[in-house]
């Protein structure tokens, strides 16, 4: 038995440190897609690993081989030196591997502790006081802060996750894999998950944490191997490399950080909310006197922690909700501008008319009065027929169906870009006709300019698709994106609304999307960018607001905020978040 | 060696999804799957009714195609049942689960015979028929939309609500049947007027008819702005809502569509075929139309043809039954193999196979 393998670990014990975990030559395919291709990995005990690598490069898939959730085509795993098959989560366990998944996996009406004795099968008979103590000891031992009788739906974010790891530790786990765990958490949160896996790794479990944040594997990583395209390109010590050297390995070249920022042209007054105050479909207060203005050719950033009512505010400016109070007030920049049966019907152009709200190109007024629609018609299609003023809209009782026929061009690429934005199964230029389908009066639809515009946004956004006529979920994250901004821009939009755009998309993407908004923001677009990576809101945006708890904290300058001012403005607590607002009110009433 | 590879061995097979299938695959995949089932039904039938499989499948093919008579029968009865399944498409499309043909139809029916028997040899033939027509769709459509409004409203859950739809739907021609049948028989005869009229064959006009609903269905489907909102709304509620398509308005508007259509088949079947109404009119077709739409994933060109089949498997096997004199139910077993092959075989396009390969025996 002259086994290179044992000979190896031999080899490696030597240099004073256990293998626990090695993955050889592992390959693994979707359909046509290679996931990942002879892929070798090594753990060793008491080490913290970071596998590092832009979005679908195949983190995600090398740790479900070792989870169990998927099998290989092909390549060898050893534990502790000898060959294993992990079919299944299962058998997983066995070899003490243990999978804290990005989305939660829990009962919410269950306890902690409930949730994680689930599936237990120990022989011992079923008592919560034990399983309660267990989890505490677990808990003391690591410092993590949990209370095992709270039921899973009153937990934040960073609770449930707790639940998450401690229910695999209490499996026995040793070697513990996180997918993106700071992703849904506070940097205060991610500081304090860290602590955690320090005392972990000194305890000599093996952590492995998929990630894309540079900063967190140099904070937390004694070791990174980086992936890129599926393929393995370096193990690195933490202690050895830099940031731009793994952004270099990562990404294949040295991509400069900067986003580019110019100043605001001729800002004007496009948007003005004025206390708007709703509560979410439990009932809860969820947008507290919110008011704030965003201007033409200017990027408003906002800022907060997951949930503080982001989402309700955008949807409540697209008439997708419609608050108890306060007023969305929009601007249409309209003042000497032709009327144009673009946007308003014959109808509605006959009401403004009889307001007197146009004029024509001499200044005298227009008055439809005893005309016949065709001769309104052609007076209007001439383009002689101006409006007077700027139109001052109200949209907060306004459905998206309405603001369209208002002539109001409000665009929305909401957060949730395939149950919202797009419709999963239907082509790119299906998906394009989701905002133009109604024009005309035919009552079949016109496929060819959406055709068109498919082939266009293909072209120019370099989406990555086999043809216009693919089902969008069938692309990638980057190029549904691609796909849905590229519709959104496409209508030529006075107010551009973006949740989260570059949220799961890798680093050409996301600077794709940066070059599309500041392009948009050139051209006197008001954007509102709702983001969650500090940095970029920190370098891409004009003024950023900070919303805690529906709350507005307060808008700050991009050009001179700090990240720490705004984490500090994110997370702070209610009750002084109160008093402070009430004090900046007093001070401002005194101003 | 030995010890280590029997531990370390990749298990027999594992199933991975396919990304894409070309079509050719796909139908050799169906294909495969039916040649199966008729191979099975086959060894079935000579095991339990001793018929050697060659004359077990030229009966099945008698049942259907045996002469002219049967033939146009086999396609009467597809037209039929490929009416109300193109009716509880719009709705299935939409992801309003309709299961209420049944009680739509019969209501339509109903309304029909109604006409026939109140206003037989008091108006012309010809009038007769537009009033007949018309109060079949508009009842059909009444009885579609009661659910639809209490979803879009109250979003109460339509597969209920429709299927106890069907039972009052029984109830009422029950009812019906007491009163237009003085002697208590409760059996209504032919109804001497308002037949449709006669083209060529007696069945030729119900088979043009359901044709042009097929087509007409499916430009509306596919190309009309009502066809594409319907197609939204079944995706994503939430995507609906976001570019301002009144989803309340597409879900009562589909079901309008539907039961009207459902209507129109029960027209069909009174007026063209049965001239009278029994609790029995629409025989479950209500039922057998949903498989036939799912079976062709909604699409009205494939439901023409999984409609041919599913009627040509209930006859041919019908005809087995009789001839080899075996039990009612064995014609439905026959059915049943074959359904199971057909919608099972969707499995092998959707996902892959990967059986253990070799390279762990050749392992140094």
């Amino acid at each position: 038995m002259s086994d290179p393998i044992n000979s190896e670990i031999r080899k490696n014990t030597a240099s004073g440190k256990d293998v626990v975990l090695e993955m050889r030559n592992i390959t693994k395919s979707f359909g046509s897609i290679i996931a990942n291709k002879n892929v070798d990995l090594t753990v060793y005990r008491g080490e913290i690993l970071a596998i590092l690598g832009e979005n679908g490069c195949g983190k995600t898939t090398l740790m479900n081989m070792i989870s169990g959730i998927y099998y290989p085509d092909s390549g060898e795993i050893y534990i502790n030196g000898e060959e294993v098959v992990i079919k299944s989560p299962k058998d997983a366990f066995r070899y003490k591997i243990g999978m804290i998944h990005q989305h939660f996996k829990l009962v919410d009406v269950f306890s902690a502790s409930e949730n994680i004795v689930l599936g237990v099968n120990d022989g011992k008979k079923y008592n919560i006081k034990n399983v309660n103590n267990r989890v505490r000891e677990i808990a003391d031992r690591y410092g993590f802060n949990i209370d095992p009788k709270k039921k899973i739906h009153e937990m934040s974010v960073s609770e449930k996750q707790t639940v998450e790891i401690i229910k695999v530790l209490y499996r026995g786990a040793d070697i513990l894999i996180l997918d993106e765990p700071t992703a849904v958490l506070t940097p205060q949160e991610t500081e304090k998950l860290f602590d955690v896996l320090r005392k972990m790794r000194d305890d000599g479990k093996s952590i492995i944490i998929i990630t894309h944040k540079l900063h967190e594997v140099l904070a937390i990583s004694d070791r990174v191997e980086v992936l890129r395209k599926g393929e393995h390109i370096a193990t690195v010590n933490t202690s050895e490399t830099s940031e731009s050297e793994l952004t270099e390995m990562m990404v294949g070249k040295k991509i400069s950080l900067n986003i580019e920022r110019t100043e605001p042209k001729n800002p004007e007054l496009r948007l003005a909310v004025k206390g708007l105050s709703g509560k979410d479909a439990e009932g809860t207060d969820i947008l507290k006197n919110i008011s704030f203005e965003a201007y033409s050719g200017e990027i408003l950033g906002i800022a907060g922690i997951a949930g503080s009512g982001q989402r309700e505010l955008l949807e409540a400016i697209a008439g997708l909700q419609h608050p108890e109070s306060g007023d969305i007030i929009f601007h249409n920049p309209k003042k000497n501008k032709p009327v144009t049966f673009f946007h308003k019907d014959l109808h509605r152009v006959k009401e403004l008319a009889a307001k007197g709200a146009f004029h024509y190109e001499d200044g005298s007024a227009v008055s439809f009065s005893g005309m016949s629609n065709k001769k309104i018609r052609e007076l209007v299609n001439s383009g002689k027929v101006l409006f007077n003023e700027d139109e001052i809209i109200d949209l907060r009782d306004k459905t998206p169906l309405q603001i369209k026929e208002l002539g109001i061009r409000l665009s929305f690429v909401p957060e949730d870009r395939l149950g919202m934005g797009l419709v999963g199964n239907m082509d790119i230029v299906d998906n394009m006709m989701l905002r133009s389908y109604r024009k005309g009066k035919s009552v079949f639809v016109d496929r060819s300019k959406p055709d068109i515009l498919a082939g266009e946004i293909i072209k120019e956004l370099d989406v990555a698709t086999p043809s216009a006529h693919t089902p969008v979920r069938r692309l990638s994250g980057g190029n549904v994106q691609k796909v849905l901004v590229g519709r959104e821009i496409a209508v030529a939009p006075k107010v551009l609304m973006v949740a989260y755009p570059v949220r799961g998309l890798d680093i050409n993407s996301s600077y794709l999307i940066y070059n599309l908004l500041n392009k948009q923001k050139e051209n006197g677009v008001t954007i509102i960018f709702v983001g969650e990576d500090l940095d970029v809101l920190i370098e891409l945006c004009d003024r950023i607001l900070v919303l805690n708890s529906g709350k507005v904290m307060d808008i700050v300058d991009g050009r001179k905020a700090g990240k720490e001012e705004i984490g500090f403005l994110m997370t702070k607590t209610d009750t002084y978040a109160a008093n402070n607002s009430e004090e900046e009110a007093k001070i401002n009433g005194n101003n | 060696m030995e010890t280590t590879e029997n531990k370390v061995r990749e298990p027999l097979f594992h199933i991975a999804k396919r990304a894409y299938i070309p079509w050719y695959k796909a139908w050799c995949i169906r294909l495969i799957a039916i040649l199966a089932a008729f191979i099975i039904c086959g060894i079935l039938s000579f095991i339990v009714i001793g018929a050697s499989p060659l004359d077990f499948y030229s009966a099945l093919l008698k049942g259907s195609l045996g002469s002219q008579r049967k033939i146009w029968k086999f396609l009467k009865d597809a037209a039929v049942l490929l009416c109300i399944s193109l009716a509880v498409t719009p709705a299935f499309r939409m992801k309003f689960w309709n299961i209420g043909a049944e009680g739509q139809t019969l209501m339509g029916a109903l309304a029909t015979a109604a006409c026939m028997f109140y206003l037989g040899g008091k108006l012309p033939d010809a009038l007769l028929l537009v009033v007949m027509f018309v109060s079949a769709i508009v009842v059909g459509s009444i009885w579609g939309t009661i659910p639809a409004i209490f979803k879009a409203i109250w979003n109460t859950n339509e597969t209920l609500f429709t299927l106890m739809m069907n039972y009052v739907a029984t109830c009422i021609v029950s009812y019906f049947l007491i009163i237009w049948t003085p002697n208590g028989s409760s059996s209504l005869g032919v109804l001497p007027d308002g037949h449709l009229p006669i083209i060529g064959n007696e069945y030729l006009l119900i088979i043009l008819i359901t044709v042009f609903i097929a087509i007409a269905m499916y430009i509306y489907l596919y190309y009309s702005k009502h066809g594409y909102e319907i197609s939204v709304v079944g995706e994503s509620y939430k995507t609906a809502c976001y570019i301002g398509i009144d989803v309340k308005k597409v879900i009562i508007r589909t079901m309008i569509l539907s039961g009207a259509l459902c209507g129109l088949a029960g027209f069909l079947i009174v007026s063209g075929l049965d001239h009278s109404v029994t609790t029995e009119t629409v025989g479950g077709r209500g039922f057998t139309a949903i498989m036939v739409s799912w079976l062709a994933k909604f699409n009205p060109a494939v439901m023409a043809l999984t409609s041919l089949f599913i009627v040509f498997l209930s006859q041919g096997s019908a005809q087995v039954s009789q001839n080899f004199d075996v039990s009612p139910a064995f014609p439905d077993m026959i059915t049943g193999i074959i359904l199971f092959f057909i919608i099972g075989c969707e499995f092998f396009i959707q996902y892959k196979i990967n059986f253990r390969s070799r390279k762990n025996g050749g392992k140094k």
